[in-house]
């Protein structure tokens, strides 16, 4: 039930955004959200309201980390 | 296709894998993580990625899907509300076929009732809103997630001014039950993997006392395959160094104190009480309940109707599935009487239950 689908904001219209990814658009309310949101900014939607900014630069940051290939040093 | 979808990469999967099995190998002991949400329990089963670790790490589901949480006695209520004339229930599909104590939603549909499945909440208020001589009540299910959404929903149809809108609330909140299992002295937890979307809203600093308080640690962790592989990583780090500490894994979404705009929505909304959890039992503070100012869109309280009597399942054992006691192949009526076509416990109508979720994918 918590599933969210990130979405990518394509215009904002008051407290209303609307989403694409993949071809596939939605229409999200902002009114739960705490941070500034622009357009191209990923937004995690879930039941029709955005509930959280996705950190981009994060994401790929995490992606990296995950790449890191597996050698003694990394064993923590 | 865009960047994200290299979070579902199975090549990533299988190396984070590797590292775990390099980590684990030759322990003494194996180490057991608990994943409390059902969003998390069916990314495990469906990216099969039980398989893919070692035998040195087991993985089992909590109380984490809010629809097989819900007591009987609240699908009652729903059940006598979607009764009455001139009445429309809306829900999220998932509550359609929980059995209730002698009946569902799904049956009371086929016999006529106007039950209407919603994306949004904000539908059921569009509902309302166009049906003017009826009243429609949404049943608000769900933790921290889904609860904000609904609170939105209230603040809408009122400030549109509407007085035939009201929700039937039964929100659970965390991070109480992981306390409650983690002082069982039947189960040891050796790690959770804290909620994803929940802790977007809660944030990661709610798990802190009960990490520090039970030493076992805690590492909020997205929903794709490489996040749980992930977090699983950072979950056996901290246990084979004997931290215990919140991590964030899934730092892309989730911040250490949340979402402060949700977290007031919510405060105004609804108020903590007692809840009622299946299986587990009232845990105190740990539901959210319609407050003061608002309770004219509370359905408990604004329509009078009689309820059932309370009548539970024989031998269904979704009450230990959901402490992640037993699983879902040890129960006696797994895959014989209870089926996902023909459910007897809440844990296998929910598409997040823990038996729906080995029944599609593990049989």
């Amino acid at each position: 039930m918590c599933v969210g689908v990130p979405m990518q904001v394509i215009s904002i219209e008051g407290d209303l955004a609307m989403t694409e990814v993949d071809g596939v658009k939605r229409e999200a309310n902002l009114m739960l959200l705490d941070q500034e949101v622009t357009v191209g900014d990923f937004v995690i939607i879930h039941a029709g309201f955005a509930i959280s900014k996705l950190d981009q630069e994060d994401a790929r940051e995490t992606l990296a980390l995950m790449r890191e290939v597996f050698t003694p040093e990394n064993m923590g | 296709m865009n960047y994200l979808d290299q979070f579902r990469d199975k090549e990533v999967v299988k190396g984070l894998a590797q590292r775990i099995s390099s980590l684990t190998k030759g322990i003494s002991k194996p180490l057991t993580f608990m994943e409390v949400c059902g969003t998390h329990t069916m990314a495990i089963y469906q990216y099969g990625l039980r398989s893919l670790l070692p035998p040195e790490v087991r993985l089992i589901s909590g109380p984490g899907c809010p629809v097989c949480v819900t007591p009987n006695g609240y699908l009652d209520r729903a059940i006598a509300l979607c009764r009455l004339p001139d009445l429309i229930i809306t829900t999220f599909g998932d509550m359609l076929r929980v059995p209730g104590s002698s009946s569902s939603l799904m049956e009371e549909r086929a016999k006529g009732a106007d039950i209407r499945i919603v994306y949004s909440p904000l539908d059921a208020v569009q509902i309302a809103v166009k049906n003017p001589g009826k009243r429609v009540v949404f049943l608000g299910v769900g933790f921290e997630t889904t609860a904000p959404t609904i609170a939105g929903s209230i603040l809408t149809a009122k400030a549109q001014g509407l007085s035939n809108y009201f929700v039937l609330a039964s929100h659970k909140t965390m991070p109480q039950p992981m306390a409650i299992l983690s002082a069982d002295p039947e189960l040891s937890v050796d790690g959770y993997i804290c909620p994803a979307h929940v802790s977007a809203i809660i944030g990661a600093d709610a798990y802190r006392s009960l990490c520090q308080e039970y030493r076992v640690p805690c590492v909020v962790t997205g929903f794709e395959p490489t996040d749980v592989m992930q977090g699983v990583e950072m979950l056996v780090r901290q246990a084979l160094s004997g931290e215990s500490k919140v991590e964030i894994q899934y730092s892309r979404v989730v911040r250490w104190e949340g979402n402060a705009k949700a977290q007031a929505i919510l405060a105004e909304v609804f108020t903590p009480f007692d809840a009622d959890w299946r299986g587990i039992g009232t845990l105190p503070g740990s539901g959210l309940r319609i407050a003061e100012p608002y309770l004219a869109y509370d359905a408990e309280l604004a329509i009078e109707v009689a309820v059932e009597e309370l009548k539970e399942h024989q031998g269904c054992l979704c009450g230990e599935i959901l402490k992640g006691k037993v699983a879902p192949f040890d129960c006696p009526l797994f895959g014989k009487s209870c089926t996902t076509e023909s459910p007897v416990g809440a844990c296998m109508v929910s598409s997040e239950g823990t038996c729906a979720a080995a029944y599609k994918y593990a049989r």
